[in-house]
């Protein structure tokens, strides 16, 4: 039964279980310094497909897969497949499920489309609605950098503040029974929160708002602090949205920092000159599918909070001058010692 | 050999630059809109009689930055206009950029049949 | 919860912890690269010169080969490589116009030829013969009322 505590929090009282997990990333983040802790890493950012929209379905399509794989599922053990992506109308996720025969969920949460997907997906588990369902999120550079941005060919130069749009993708099957060790105990579906910032290359800025306002809100409906977790993570607020959050937490005198980390900060090492890190949907889907619930497997993290934070905007609303909105999902993980 | 117009060519044409990279740094102007106010400011600095000097002065320095391109405008347009009055308005912008327009189109075409986006690292 | 912000405050936070362009670096760079794209289109304009052409001609000439140039190197994937260092210093240039035109005729190749290639070709580009081409009719206009015009 799903139970509502403090202001917005949704307690589990079955616990959905996450039956198995997998990342799938390119060229880049596979050089990076996560990169021997994804599933499958492509030297062909174009996966042998004919366009960028095909490669990124293709890149979460292997996500899927791999993870129904490593979980002995198959696809009609699914009931529904909860997927998003950066793209107009998501093409990326249904052109990767549009052969699967499951029922299909499309979701859009911009960059927080992952934690979104998990939620959603452990709402549905708890609820009876599903048995098993498989959430998932893409990004690709390229695609995103066609629509978002300039061509790829073209001589722009990215400030400082810019993110750079991983190439990744995540699955994680969860399931009302299993085996498994990970369980999903709370989520927090974020409200919209704008501060009037206009600039796409900053959008850590305009997300980090969101992510204090998520953060603060479960700690304060749990009765927790920071230390109570061993990892909180945004995922992907990049360098200067990070730095903002701690600030945020700084100021009502909560120190964060010990325990908090960002998925895009993560993904790329400083001489890969993603500016102010990672971010796309797929950023940090692979993260959290990838290094973060290794490290829980092992037992190295046995309590997270995986927030993912997505920015409101798309290339029609920044040209007419609408300010970019972020949003913040939130779903605590715990790691049961069976 | 006149190294003297190299050197003139270099820094004029160097320093347009680095002045819009202030307005690209320090603004809010994105490089297409650098472009649009380059153009239509070349077309008003030669039409007030400034720019003339300076392509004099400095050649591809001041004609291959993009100042140059709304320099050529307006000097088709003047030509024109003393040829063949309100036609040579319509007519003489086009016909003095017609080759880098054309050149760009043809190319830009070609270039583009030939090659493939690759992703960036 | 309200957030204990408002958007001035805000702001002022923004500004402290978003770091800015590194200006001087950049404006070095842009000098550097504009320059050396100009001298080159000054070997290139002498080039013509030399093989007859009028100062006129020898202009427009140099304005294709100069245009060739940038599109060529966006087709080997080497103008956004220098764009990244050089910034204005690629932009400003003609070769910066001819990248604008070739990158996404390129990249929307996908879409087709006519969809795709044909009408994406001036999607970034299109607004400077717009606005360009608009400003030279009204100075045609301004001279024809002033009832000049002639070899300027």
């Amino acid at each position: 039964m799903i139970e509502r505590t403090g202001q917005r929090t949704l307690k589990f009282g079955k616990k959905p279980v996450l039956l198995s997990h997998a990342a799938a990333v390119g060229k880049k983040e596979g050089d990076g310094p996560l990169g021997a802790q994804f599933d499958y890493v492509t030297e062909d950012d174009r996966m042998g497909e004919k366009s960028w929209e095909l490669a990124e379905s293709r890149l979460q399509k292997t996500a899927i897969e791999m993870a129904l794989k490593k979980g002995a599922l198959q696809k009609n053990d699914l009931d529904f497949i909860l997927a998003g992506d950066l793209l107009n109308q998501c093409i990326g996720s249904f052109l990767a499920s549009v052969d699967s025969n499951v029922p299909y969920l499309g979701q859009y949460g911009a960059c927080s489309t992952m934690a979104q997907g998990l939620a959603l997906g452990a709402c549905l588990v708890e609820g009876g609605a599903a048995r098993r369902l498989v959430a998932s999120a893409s990004s690709h550079f390229c695609s995103a950098e066609r629509q978002y941005r300039f061509p790829l060919a073209y001589g722009g130069q990215r400030t400082p503040t810019a993110q750079w749009t991983a190439t990744a993708a995540g699955a994680a099957v969860l399931g009302c029974k299993g085996s498994g060790s990970l369980r999903v105990t709370h989520a927090l579906f974020g409200k919209m929160v704008e501060l009037g910032v206009k600039d796409a290359n900053n959008m850590g800025a305009a997300m980090a708002p969101a992510a204090y306002d998520t953060l603060k809100t479960l700690l304060d409906d749990l009765d927790a602090a920071p230390r109570d977790f061993d990892c909180i993570v945004t995922g992907d607020l990049g360098h200067v949205g990070a730095d903002i959050l701690l600030t945020l937490f700084r100021q009502d005198g909560i120190d964060l920092s010990p325990v908090y980390s960002d998925c895009g900060s993560l993904l790329f090492g400083d001489e890969q000159d993603a500016h102010a890190g990672g971010s796309g949907c797929g950023c940090s889907a692979a993260v959290l599918c990838g290094p973060l619930l290794r490290d829980m497997q092992s037992g190295k993290i046995k309590r997270l909070v995986f927030a993912g934070t997505g920015a409101m905007m798309s290339p029609t609303s920044v040209q007419q001058g609408q300010p970019i909105a972020g949003i913040c999902h939130a779903v605590v993980i715990e790691r049961s010692e069976a | 050999m006149n190294w003297m117009e190299y050197v003139n060519a270099f820094w004029v044409g160097g320093a347009i630059c680095a002045v819009c990279q202030v307005f690209i740094d320090k603004t809010k102007l994105t490089p297409a809109r650098i472009l649009v106010s380059l153009v239509v400011l070349g077309v008003i600095l030669q039409g007030v009689g400034v720019y003339q000097p300076v392509v004099d002065y400095a050649g591809a320095g001041a004609t291959v930055p993009l100042l140059g391109f709304g320099y050529s405008l307006a000097k088709g347009v003047a030509k024109a206009v003393g040829e063949s009055g309100l036609l040579g308005v319509f007519t003489g912008g086009v016909t003095g950029a017609a080759g880098g327009i054309a050149a760009a189109i043809v190319f830009g075409c070609l270039f583009a049949l030939i090659a493939k986006p690759k992703s960036k690292s | 919860m309200r957030m204990k912000l408002d958007k001035q405050q805000y702001q002022q936070l923004l500004e402290q912890k978003s770091p800015n362009s590194p200006l001087w670096k950049d404006c070095l760079k842009a000098f550097l690269f504009g320059g050396a794209i100009c001298t080159v289109g000054e070997g290139v304009s002498n080039f013509w010169q030399s093989r007859g052409m009028d100062t006129a001609d020898a202009a427009a000439a140099t304005a294709i080969t100069m245009v060739f140039l940038g599109a060529l190197l966006t087709c080997l994937h080497l103008y956004d490589k220098l764009a990244k260092h050089a910034g204005a210093g690629t932009i400003v240039p003609i070769t910066g116009f001819a990248n604008a035109i070739v990158s996404p005729a390129m990249e929307f190749k996908s879409e087709g030829l006519v969809l795709g290639l044909g009408a994406k070709l001036f999607a970034i580009a299109g607004p400077v013969l717009v606005y360009g081409i608009s400003a030279s009719v009204i100075y045609g206009l301004v001279l024809l009322f002033m009832g000049g015009g002639g070899a300027a």
